[in-house]
């Protein structure tokens, strides 16, 4: 995963973001991110990709960026399943890339 | 009193709730997203310095007003944010907020879901740093980024115009815009597009500015593949017999929008081909009645902008509103239904202008990914149709190859899937049907264990 953890971000700032510093981890790294972030912004203002695609192991960093794709799920303390796109970061937010064993089947 | 329910909060949404609120109605406004405003009006995470009416450009005075116009109605609307509408069942919405199930009960259903990004694939479009052009946009609005560092907008779309602009004017670097469609066709619809002169000049601003910036525009050219190992290192573009690769770190892909149409498909409302748009829309009468007590309003019935967004937004809610007892003045009735069907007749024009490049499509090669959810190639779908008597129809098709079966449920992959099937089974685009709309519309967030309440 050298290129997920790479310091540099695919994401780049275009404004100054004024919110409080927030800590959050995912899988376990703390990771800096701002007080109106979401997730994904937070993690791909830091690293070039977000996640491995469960089929094959590819990196991938979300597409739609407006909740309509969901290819940038990620797991809120083991146990909710959330878009990064569209969810918030919040003080101490624990994020895991990979479905924890019991995950619900799909749903079609 | 009549129980209104109002699935979505962009401009049609807050219109139609505007509406409602003046002839006295509480009505409930639900939308899965955090803040009002909906795709392109929508408002910026806390704490940025944004300047949205700097980015807004003319569409400010609209943005500021339709945010005005909220928050004036705030206290007299049910609005729920953060809650995903995922079923409709008889006179009942299912929904989820934050991983909570529950569900409303209305007497009529407005539905404004709005549009989101139709796109071509391409070999390497799964890549990161591959994005819709819509996020691009929304991205920068939502969260003040941009996608990258060097940006490449790609596609078939005017909004590729717009977004290069407003990332050009924010301080990014383009690398590039690329229209597959060649400029000969664009002024071919030039005719069509003498609706809304207003918005046509505009368009041609953009132009003129990304030419004087020096930022090259290329008509007529199409993606070959998005290049690079771990992310994107370059777009690779054909025009005619050249070949060339444009540096980037970043692809903004668009090919214009498609209509959120499941809830209306589980809500009961028909669908109609429309060979412009290449899409199956929701059939309405001019006032966006779809079927008993459903309405339908903005983008999510037909693709018009955000003017005729808000314009038929009021004017489903006048529609609901006469018919639970409430008439309504002939001449306001006459004069949005005027308004509507003129801006919607503009983008049938633009959507000639930028076509959906259907042969691009059907040529994805075997080896590319059509579906990302899955990782399911265009080869795949086609080895599948060619067993003996193998599917023709897209909902067959998908039964047998999981193709639109993965998590956005066909939202992605389901426009270029239509065209690989046609073409691979020799049927006109019209005749492999459309993917039906199937409950949850998206998957439901709950929590691991929660059981739905009712
Ligand atoms: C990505 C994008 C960028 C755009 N950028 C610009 C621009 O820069 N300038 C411009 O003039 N025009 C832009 N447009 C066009 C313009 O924004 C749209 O025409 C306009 O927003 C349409 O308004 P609407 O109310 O029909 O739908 P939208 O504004 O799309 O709002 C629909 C709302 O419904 C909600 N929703 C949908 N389904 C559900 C569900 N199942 N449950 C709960 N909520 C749901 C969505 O969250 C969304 O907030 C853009 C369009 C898109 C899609």
């Amino acid at each position: 995963m050298k290129n997920v953890q790479a310091g540099v971000g695919q994401f780049v700032p275009a404004v100054r973001r004024h919110g409080a510093p927030i800590r959050i981890t995912v899988d376990g790294e703390a990771l800096d991110a701002r007080a109106g972030d979401s997730i994904l912004a937070a993690v791909l203002l830091r690293r070039r990709a977000l996640r491995r695609h469960e089929f094959g192991g590819e990196l991938r960093a979300g597409f739609c960026l407006m909740g309509a794709c969901q290819d940038c799920w990620v797991w809120l303390d083991r146990e909710r399943r959330v878009r990064a796109c569209t969810t918030t970061v919040t003080e101490g937010m624990r994020i895991d890339l990979d479905a924890p064993d019991e995950e619900p089947a799909s749903f079609d | 009193m009549t129980r209104v329910a109002i699935v979505g909060a962009g401009p049609a949404g807050i219109r139609a709730a505007a509406a409602l609120v003046e002839a006295g109605i509480r009505p409930v406004l639900l939308d899965e997203a955090a803040r009002p405003g909906g795709q392109g009006y929508r408002t910026p995470s806390p704490g940025l310095d944004l300047d949205m009416a700097a980015l807004m450009g003319s569409e400010a005075g609209h943005h500021a007003r339709l945010h005005g116009l909220f928050a004036a109605i705030h206290d007299r609307v049910d609005y729920r944010p953060e809650t995903l509408v995922w079923a409709v069942d008889g006179r009942t919405l299912h929904v989820a907020t934050q991983g909570r199930a529950g569900m409303v009960a209305f007497d009529a259903l407005l539905l404004a879901t709005g549009a989101t990004d139709r796109v071509v694939p391409c070999p390497g479009w799964t890549k990161p740093g591959v994005f819709t052009l819509g996020g691009a946009q929304a991205i920068l609005k939502d969260q003040g980024c941009f996608i990258g560092r060097r940006v490449a907008f790609v596609g078939s779309s005017p909004l590729l115009l717009l977004a290069a602009l407003q990332y050009q004017s924010l301080g990014a670097h383009v690398a590039a815009v690329v229209d597959t469609t060649p400029f000969g066709a664009k002024l071919a619809a030039l005719p069509g597009l003498a609706a809304s002169p207003r918005t046509l000049r505009r368009g041609i601003a953009y132009r003129t500015k990304l030419r004087a910036a020096g930022i090259p525009v290329h008509d007529g050219a199409a993606p070959v593949a998005i290049e690079g190992r771990d992310g994107v290192e370059g777009v690779r573009l054909r025009h005619g017999a050249r070949e060339w690769t444009i540096a980037c770190d970043a692809v903004a892909l668009g090919h214009g929008l498609k209509p959120e149409t499941q809830l209306a498909d589980l809500a009961g409302a028909q669908f109609a081909y429309d060979p412009v748009f290449r899409q199956w829309l929701p059939e309405t009468d001019a006032d966006g009645r779809a079927g008993p007590s459903l309405y339908l309003a903005g983008d999510g019935a037909a693709i018009g902008g955000a003017y005729a967004a808000e314009a038929s937004g009021t004017l489903a809610a006048a529609a609901l509103l006469a018919d639970h007892g409430r008439p309504q003045p002939k001449a306001t009735l006459r004069r949005l239904r005027q308004e509507v069907a003129r801006l919607r007749r503009f983008q049938r024009g633009l959507a000639r202008a930028f076509a959906w490049p259907a042969g691009q499509a059907a040529a994805l090669p075997d080896d590319a990914t059509l579906c990302r959810c899955e990782g399911i190639t265009a080869g795949e779908v086609r080895r599948a149709m060619a067993q003996p008597l193998g599917p023709r129809e897209v909902n067959r098709v998908k039964a047998i190859t999981r193709v639109g079966m993965g998590r956005c449920q066909g939202r992605i992959c389901g426009p270029a899937l239509a065209d690989i099937v046609a073409a691979a089974a020799g049927l006109d685009h019209a005749a492999v049907g459309r993917l039906r709309g199937q409950a949850p519309v998206k998957p439901i967030p709950l929590a691991l264990g929660a059981e739905p309440a009712g």
